[in-house]
């Protein structure tokens, strides 16, 4: 692969543990064992330069924990994730984390209610150094303000005097404001209403061209991802059973599960089209079905599905995780 | 339509402040149907929530109906002493919550609440309440009904605790349900699956319900007719149908163009969605006229003057002052 087209993030067959234990007292006392949930396991994907990686799934999917372990809010329990060819665990590799940023999905909570809007702007080019002088720092505040479609003047006020939809193109002056290449938003616009959501995801596609950043865009909204995403990975249960463009997945998807996500999703045009029914819930993440794990829902489950876990298989641009698209019984 | 199971007629809910009285619902008048899905659709803070809360009479003091009159089967229930309107609670106006925990008493098993409504409402003997509990976690999709009903909420996953949410409101066979998003905190495959029991027990029973919800989705799947709320008025019902095919309010029309849809081309080739700029006002600034005319790419002088009523234009009414001299 020549270095051009090497993606600028590659997670290799990460997972994550969370101890979910009992008290110390209590396994002590009450012989309980220790209890390990696995939240992300063995998760591998690429995202390129440029792009918008999208991660769906339904809650507790482990898409969060994704976004979380690529930028360092949590550390991978097994694993490797690389930035631009870089391990990010290797030493000295936590100045690659200056290059990406983070988006949360509650402007409400990710804002600090004390601090002026030109603070808030301002604080990862303080902490970087990125401006030689404080006049320096208040005309890129100003810039990044103008950019996300507020005005300079907004600096001087605080996170409350603003709308849910201000607040979060706040965060979005905020994440810009390190000049970094990748932006990992999790649920951005899932906190807004349908209108100000569009002015969101217009001011996102907008920058990306602009500025040619790249995105991995978390969501539970297949129509938002749809909207604004160029592959598209679904995960279940923490695994990731499919990863394919965009328009391919959405036109012909390839796992069972896929297929009944977008089966599930509201029908605005009530085409009246035939649906198959969902069926089940997603099971307990601390007693994942042996073998696929969304066997317990699958029409196509067979034996081989309840006793062996599926492994990623690679279907033209497509990966699929599927013993029956394999075996090629759907 | 046949004669409406209920009727809301110019209704006002306000809100005193020490800064000047706010208007959260503002003259909001609709009907509907036995066995009929009327949405109710709009952003937030657009009044709609409130508007379900007036008609079972849960308005927060000192918030308070201040004008119009709301009618179950004919009989007027706004105002009714507090004892009064509890008893129709629950027994003629059922309710389902968008968090189905806070619905819930976290201390009593799901068959003591559900047996604990029936006798408060019907006249049955203990054995009868439990049987027909039994019935209604069996008619709501609770699998294995006789293991479950001893069971605690916490037991339960968010689609079960809603699906117990909806036996309950449907214990006493009320003639209304207001369901305020009611499938707001699911996953997509749970919210297919309580969409259809919704649409199921409206049709069997002939239960009008009244869905609150900020998803046009939604309403496209389950509602016959929607109102789409705007700043605590109603800017446009009508069918379903026609609503969401050919919206006639401008806020309707940039609603519909904003939600980003399936099957438009994916990645790159994708366009960019329609816009409504701004926000919708704040309560103690709602612009004179017509109150989404800041944000209407198609207003004139008569928007920014006057207050637009509902006019009938073929099928749906808007309140929109370009169909003033008949459609267009």
């Amino acid at each position: 692969m020549d270095r051009d087209n090497r993606p600028l993030l590659r997670m290799l067959e990460v997972s994550r543990d969370f101890d979910v234990s009992r008290p110390w007292l209590n396994r002590v006392l009450e012989g309980a064992p220790r209890q390990l949930l696995r939240a992300v396991d063995g998760v591998s994907l690429a995202v390129k330069r440029g792009e918008t990686l999208a991660l769906v799934g339904e809650s507790g999917c482990g898409k969060s924990t994704v976004a979380r372990l690529i930028v360092g809010l949590y550390a991978t329990s097994q694993g490797r994730i690389e930035f631009d060819g870089i391990d990010l665990a290797a030493p000295g590799a936590s100045a690659l984390r200056r290059r990406m940023q983070m988006i949360f999905q509650d402007p409400y909570a990710s804002l600090n209610p004390r601090w002026r809007v030109r603070d808030i702007v301002a604080e990862p080019i303080r902490v970087l150094k990125l401006a030689a002088s404080e006049h320096e720092v208040g005309a890129r505040v100003a810039e990044l303000l103008r950019q996300v479609g507020l005005v300079a003047e907004d600096g001087e006020k605080y996170p409350h005097e603003f709308s849910g939809g201000q607040r979060q193109r706040i965060s979005i002056a905020r994440a810009l404001s390190g000049n970094p290449e990748f932006l990992v938003c999790d649920e951005p616009t899932s906190a807004l209403d349908v209108s100000v959501q569009a002015q969101i995801l217009n001011l996102m596609t907008d920058l990306q061209q602009r500025l040619g950043l790249t995105y991995l865009f978390i969501s539970h909204n297949l129509a938002v991802v749809s909207h604004i995403a160029d592959r598209v990975g679904v995960m279940y249960l923490g695994r990731l059973v499919e990863l394919a463009d965009a328009e391919e997945l959405f036109v012909r998807p390839l796992h069972p599960y896929t297929r009944m996500l977008l089966d599930a999703i509201p029908d605005l045009e009530m085409s009246g089209k035939a649906r198959t029914p969902v069926a089940g819930e997603v099971p307990n993440p601390l007693d994942p079905p042996a073998g696929c794990a969304f066997h317990p829902r699958c029409l196509h489950a067979n034996a081989r599905c309840r006793s062996e876990r599926p492994q990623a298989l690679v279907r033209g641009e497509a990966v699929v995780a599927c013993h029956a698209v394999e075996e090629r019984r759907i | 339509m046949s004669a409406p199971l209920l009727e809301v007629k110019d209704l006002r809910v306000e809100f005193p402040t020490r800064r000047g009285t706010l208007v959260a619902v503002d003259g909001a008048s609709l009907a509907i149907a036995p066995g009929e899905i009327l949405g109710v659709v709009g952003e937030s803070g657009a009044g709609k929530s409130l508007t379900g809360m007036a008609i079972i009479g849960l308005i927060e003091p000192p918030g308070r109906i201040a004008a119009g009159e709301i009618r179950l089967e004919s009989e007027r229930i706004d105002g009714l002493p507090y004892e009064q309107m509890r008893r129709i609670r629950g027994r003629r106006i059922g309710a389902i919550f968008q968090d189905p925990l806070t619905s819930l008493n976290p201390l009593f098993t799901i068959g003591e609440q559900l047996t604990e409504t029936i006798l408060a409402h019907l006249e049955v003997t203990p054995a009868e309440a439990l049987a027909r509990a039994l019935a209604l976690l069996a008619e709501v999709g609770i699998p294995a009904p006789r293991a479950r009903i001893g069971h605690y909420p916490h037991q339960f996953s968010g689609g079960m605790r809603q699906r117990v949410v909806i036996a309950l409101a449907l214990a006493a066979e009320p003639r209304l349900i207001i369901a305020d998003e009611p499938t707001t905190a699911l996953d997509v495959s749970i919210q297919a699956q309580i969409i259809a029991l919704l649409k199921r027990l409206a049709r069997e029973h002939g239960t009008a319900v009244m869905l609150i919800t900020h998803d046009m989705g939604v309403i496209a799947e389950t509602a016959d007719r929607v109102a789409v709320m705007y700043a605590g008025r109603i800017a446009e019902i009508g069918p379903v149908r026609d609503v969401i095919h050919a919206p006639r309010h401008p806020y309707t029309a940039g609603l519909m163009g904003s939600i980003p849809k399936l099957g438009q081309g994916a990645g790159k080739k994708r366009g960019r969605l329609v816009q409504i700029e701004g926000a919708m006002p704040r309560l103690n600034a709602i612009p004179a006229g017509c109150a989404f005319n800041p944000r209407c790419p198609r207003r004139f002088e008569r928007c920014l003057a006057e207050r637009p009523e509902l006019i009938a234009i073929g099928t749906t009414d808007a309140a929109c002052w370009l169909y003033a001299d008949g459609p267009r």
